[in-house]
This record gives structure tokens, sequence and C-alpha cells, in this order.
């Protein structure tokens, strides 16, 4: 059974503070003219079921619990594409006061591709390499999760505050 | 009475392309109410403009928005070029138009491409996009980006286009005219979209006119409403029609974009032919002082520009009012009373651009 997992790996794809660009350039890598499908890869929207997170644009501190989220609900062996120079540094963005950086602050990333936004094909060879590290993390030849993030995020108390309105809002 | 529950529609969700959450107060199936919770890819652009100097921010703008990106770039250089008194030349306005019927065109192509996966004719999805790569190539060619092309600067365009160009764009539209012809009937006529569309999410012309919708869903309302007619650019010199609708459910906005399709490619065409020769921008070395306020046409419907200079290289101030931000209180009126699995179709049906509204 996992030997289907590098066969056709699922993707599911997380948007988090991009400008669309990388976003509408990896759909267009799913659709006939590019087709990562021929790969099996299978674009779907339930992180249960996927092996590989695709992850566009920075993160901020609203956006950066629910990515950790999506991440810790993907079974293991997982491997991480950020695309587009967003996710590495923030790209133009960096210096805007609701960015915190780059996606590795918060996940640990396995794939960065450069580009804003990065060519399709510079995206689907991006998501081949994650496939390779996908097949090594299975075998055990590397360690199955990637190296700890630089720092872990912890939601302010403005966002704990809000978890709990939504819970009273739930019981009301 | 029933007790109402809270279901959370989003951030991650599978029609959703971009984080926004709606929580839904349900009564059995039935949507009672839509509280939206917006935030999600809010960076902060509009204070970053104001650090930067007003010619980086052309291309930091385009950045607002990656569907729409041209025409974000081009209603802010209209402002910039109203403050500082510049007539960029006719055939950097007609450029303009092309560019922006090219990406009208291939937003409207993803729009309806996003509504048919919605409601899970995922054939359609991937035929719409195919077709919509023959635009991607076109952009390509004639400005060297698929998707933030970079090409408006203040005074008027960076690149000059080529006849030999322009040719081929046509024979591009050729193409795409071809295939459209087979896709839209199966999108129009089809029995089951037809089920899942018609009657769906409908917005009384009244409601939209009060809420304040703009673009193909006050089109499809009955407000004949589209800026392009107002002449910006090259526009004044072609002939443009808002494509209206009456109904106002989701086959009606459907309706309008793919009518504003076939549109586009008469606007390409008729500025190919009209194009003038000459050159594509005018030199300045003033800088931007005063205020202005700079509409324009996109994709979604009107987006507004706020711009304040003070005579220095720095903006004081720019604020940005995209289509999507008055669209959302319309979509809220829709989502009252509707069944829980049309939520998605409602919601796309408004081709809403998250990254847009809340910069
Ligand atoms: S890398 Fe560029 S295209 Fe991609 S999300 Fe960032 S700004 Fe947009």
């Amino acid at each position: 059974m996992f030997n289907a997992v590098s066969k056709s790996p699922w993707v599911v794809h997380f948007n988090c503070n991009s400008c669309n660009g990388c976003d509408i350039e990896f759909l267009a890598c799913l659709t006939p003219h590019y087709d990562v499908e021929r790969f099996g890869i299978l674009h779907i929207g339930n992180p249960k079921h996927a092996d590989v997170l695709v992850v566009t644009g920075s993160v901020n501190n609203r956006n950066a619990r629910v990515l950790q989220n999506v991440y810790n609900q993907i079974p293991d062996p997982k491997v991480v594409v950020a695309m587009g120079v967003c996710t590495s540094s923030g790209g133009v963005f960096a210096g805007c006061y609701n960015i915190l950086g780059n996606v590795d602050l918060v996940i640990p990333v396995d794939v960065f591709v450069p580009g804003c936004p990065p060519r399709p094909e510079a995206m689907i060879d991006g998501i081949v390499k994650a496939v390779g590290i996908l097949e090594r993390k299975r075998k055990g030849e590397i360690f199955p999760t990637a190296p700890k993030p630089l720092c872990k995020f912890k939601p302010s108390e403005e966002q704990s505050a809000e978890k709990t309105a939504i819970k009273e809002e739930k019981t009301v | 009475m029933a007790k109402n529950t809270i279901i959370p529609f989003g951030p991650q969700h599978p029609v959703l392309p971009e984080p926004i959450q709606l929580r839904l107060v349900l009564d059995e199936e039935r949507v009672v109410s839509a509280i939206p919770v917006v935030g999600y890819v809010h960076r902060g652009l509009e204070k970053l403009a104001e650090q930067k100097d007003f010619l980086q921010d052309t291309y930091l703008i385009e950045r607002i928005c990656g569907i729409c990106s041209f025409i974000h770039s081009l209603t802010y250089s209209m402002g910039i070029e109203s403050m500082m008194g510049l007539t960029p030349p006719p055939r950097a306005q007609y450029l303009r138009v092309i560019w922006s019927e090219l990406h009208r065109m291939h937003s409207h192509l993803l729009a309806t491409g996003l509504l048919a996966d919605s409601f899970g004719f995922e054939n359609l999805f991937m035929q719409l996009w195919r077709t919509r790569e023959h635009i991607m190539d076109a952009m390509e060619a004639t400005t060297g980006a698929r998707v933030l092309l970079g090409t408006c600067c203040i005074g008027g365009v960076r690149k000059d286009v080529s006849e030999e160009l322009l040719k081929s764009v046509l024979q591009t539209l050729v193409t795409v005219e071809k295939e459209l012809d087979e896709h839209m009937p199966v999108l129009l006529n089809d029995y089951s979209v037809k089920q899942r569309l018609c009657g769906v999410g409908i917005l009384d012309k009244q409601v939209a006119y009060e809420r304040g919708a703009v673009g193909p869903t006050a089109r499809a309302s009955g407000i004949a409403m589209d800026l392009r007619t107002q002449g910006y650019a090259a526009y004044g010199e072609l002939d443009v029609e808002p494509m209206v609708e009456t109904d106002g459910d989701c086959y009606a906005r459907t309706k309008v974009r793919v009518r504003e399709l076939y549109q586009s490619l008469n606007i390409i065409r008729q500025a190919i032919g009209k194009i003038p020769s000459g050159s594509i921008n005018v030199p300045f070395k003033t800088k931007p002082d005063g205020e202005v306020i700079s509409r324009a046409e996109q994709p979604r419907g009107e987006v507004l520009y706020y711009l304040k200079g003070n005579g220095t290289d720095m903006l004081e101030r720019l604020r940005v009012r995209t289509p999507t931000f008055a669209n959302i209180p319309p979509v809220l009126a829709m989502l009252a009373g509707c069944e829980l699995a049309d939520v998605g179709v409602i919601v796309i049906s408004i081709d809403p651009c998250i990254s847009c509204t809340e910069r």
C-alpha cells in the first residue's frame, strides 16, 4: 500500500498570504496544458488524505495557526513544497507590518521553488523533487520529518481570546 | 424553536482557492445568516506603498492580486498621471486596453472554471483552463510574463508590441473563440448545470443597488454599470456595451461572464484594428502632488484608488477599494436562506478575490 504513496502522491494546497499569482500558476499546473496528473499527482481538498503540502505566500499572525493545523493533519510521511519567493523571505511584502516572514518559521519545508511567480515548469520540477524526498522518507533513508522549524509559532493573546470567543459563540 | 448551529466554512476549503472564513448560522440545512471572518491574507500593502517611491509602487501594486494585476497597475498609473498632468500617447492607451482585455478573459475563464469545479464538473473546469492557457501564451508572447506582467508604467507602457505579434494575438483569438463555441453551450445549456445554478443565490436589483454590488454581480441583477463605457484609456474610441441580465441568480452571473468573454474578444479585435503607431510613453520630471481618485473596471467590477501625494517621491496615502470588498455585503444577502450545499457555488459565483480585498 505504501508503494502507492510515491507513485501517486496527493497534494493539498494552502494559500497563506499570497497575491494569487502563485496560486493560479499552481492551479494551471494541474490543468491539461501542464498536467501534473501524468505523474500521478492529484489535487485534493482534505489534508488528511494528502502526502504533499503546497504552500504559497508568507505567514502572518492569523494564518500561521491555520497553516500549522493543516500541516499537523497530514499523516506521516509528508513533504512540504513552498512556492514563490514570498514563502522563503516575504518577497515584495517583506517589511509589511502584518508579515511574520518565511514559511519555515512555522512548519518545516523540504523544497523551495523560487520565482515571483515561478513558472509552471519550475513548480512541476519542485513537486517531482518533493516526491523523491517523500520516497526516501518512506524508506527511512532520511528522517521522516524535515528539520525542525526555526521557531515555533505561538498564538498571541489576541488570538487565544478570539478562540474563546468562538467557543462562547458555539455554546450560545 | 430549533437550535441554531454554527458551521465554519473555510479558511481551508476545497472550493475556495483563497482563505476566507464564513461562519454559517444554520437552521437544519438552511443558512440563516453568514458572518465573514477576514484577515487571513492581510499583508499591510497600503502602508508598504507609502514607504516605497511612487515608481516602485507600480510593481508593488500589481501584487495586490495576481489575477487582475495589470488593471491594478493601470488604475494606479492613471491616478498618478492625472495628478502630474501627463497624457500617455495613443499607442500606449491601446496597448493598455489590449492587455486589460486579455486579463479580463483569463480571469473570466478562471472564474467559470472554478465555478464548474465547485459543483463537481471537473471535466469542464479542465477544458476551460485549457482554453485559458492560449491567453496566457498570448500574454507571455507580448510581455514576457504570464501573470504579473509588469508592463504598465507611469506615462504609458514599458514595452512595445510589434505588428507580427499583434497578428499572432489575433490568431490566438481565433483559436480561443473556436474553443469557447465548443464549451459554452455545455456550461449554459446542460441540464444538471442549470439545476445547480438557476434560481440559486438570487440577488434582487433593489438589494444589489442598496448593498453596492459592482461588476458582473451587479450587471446580472439588471444594473447596467460598466466603467469601460466612461472611456478611460482608449475605451472611448471603442464600442463597449454593458452586458446586462435580469435574473440575478448564479446562472445570470455566469451568463454575464460568458457574454463578456465574447465582448472582450471583440474589443481586442477592434483595438488591434485601430491601434495607431507612435511612441509608447512620455517622459516626466515632476513628482505627484495633490489628491486624486482613479477608477477602472476590473473583471470583478469597479476598483477605486485614492492617492494623495505631497510633492516628494513617497505617496502620503494610498487607499484601494476593490470589487470583492464591495461584493461581500451582496453575497451575504444571497446566502441568507439558501441550502448549505449551495454555499460553495454561491460564493464562487461572485468570483471572490480575497487577496485583493484584504491586501
Ligand atoms: S511570490 Fe510573487 S506571485 Fe507568488 S505570492 Fe508572492 S508576490 Fe505573489
